[in-house]
């Protein structure tokens, strides 16, 4: 990532990429990925990066995490 | 992501006035999102499991000076946060302040890792070795941004109630998500190359 360019696209590369950037630096943005291998693979990663986490499954809590907080609140009438 | 809805100002209301019912309701509707912050914070479930409780003990015992400043959601968040920030520097009293991620320019993070990875094929994402590999880059990432990764990116809550659950201000949570994303790329690519070389010699 040598150029200023290159140093430029990185900063504004989240708002690029949550379709936050104006026209005009969507436009920069674009000439210099035309040109530059190395900021395509960075822009190509990240967009994958940050797909991968919002379709990663959320972890789920133990059936027994639940009944123990109900228990320790003195809630257990209120578990079904 | 949790819902916010004006239901919770009825149940805000029935838990200052000591309705056990409310209070369940309550754990119910926000101890899943509550318990995934805790846990992907803390790393490990019975961590998780404590800091869910010390969460919502400490929300009952308070919610009489609960003045709906924010929602009720970004509220427990917040107390969650600060309970596992607790724990944590309990177990790491040294662990060094991460304010250089606002400071340091974008030379700490300038990409090294440049093969792109990205159009392997959709099923090599869907693995259960993948899914793994995600949620352990994010209990490497360094603490401040690990929180706003998981809030903003995670579950879903805007910028504002980000900063408001974690008492930073909006541009750092910009800031922080925007490195989080990239630290995140950086420290997968490896893993994800390797994948990819692969694929290619067969």
């Amino acid at each position: 990532m040598p150029t200023e360019n290159c140093r430029h696209l990185l900063h504004d590369l989240s708002d690029y990429l949550d379709g936050n950037a104006s026209a005009e630096i969507c436009a920069e943005i674009e000439r210099h990925l035309a040109d530059c291998e190395d900021c395509t693979a960075v822009v190509d990663t990240t967009r994958k990066t940050v797909h991968l986490y919002r379709k990663l499954p959320p972890p789920e809590m133990s059936a027994g995490a639940r009944e123990r907080l109900f228990k320790t609140l003195d809630l257990n009438e209120f578990l079904r | 992501m949790i819902d916010n809805d004006s239901s919770d100002q009825a149940l805000i209301r029935r838990i200052q006035a000591g309705d056990k019912a409310a209070c369940a309701a309550c754990i119910d509707k926000y101890s899943p999102g509550v318990y995934r912050l805790a846990l992907r914070l803390m790393q490990n479930e019975a961590d998780a499991e404590d800091v869910m409780q010390e969460t919502f003990i400490s929300a009952f015992k308070s919610i009489g000076s609960f003045e709906g400043r924010s929602e009720l959601s970004t509220w427990l968040y917040r107390i969650a946060y600060n309970a596992a920030m607790m724990r944590l520097r309990k177990y790491q009293p040294h662990t060094v302040s991460v304010e250089e991620t606002e400071t340091a320019d974008d030379g700490g993070l300038v990409p090294t890792q440049l093969f792109d990875w990205c159009c392997l094929p959709e099923r090599d994402f869907e693995t259960a070795e993948v899914r793994a590999e995600l949620e352990k880059a994010i209990g490497a990432l360094p603490e401040k941004l690990r929180a706003v990764f998981v809030l903003r990116e995670l579950e879903g809550l805007s910028t504002e109630e980000t900063a408001q659950a974690l008492s930073i201000s909006s541009e750092n949570v910009k800031t922080r998500l925007h490195r989080a994303r990239l630290w995140l790329r950086e420290r997968l690519s490896p893993y994800f190359t390797e994948l990819a070389r692969a694929q290619e010699v067969n």
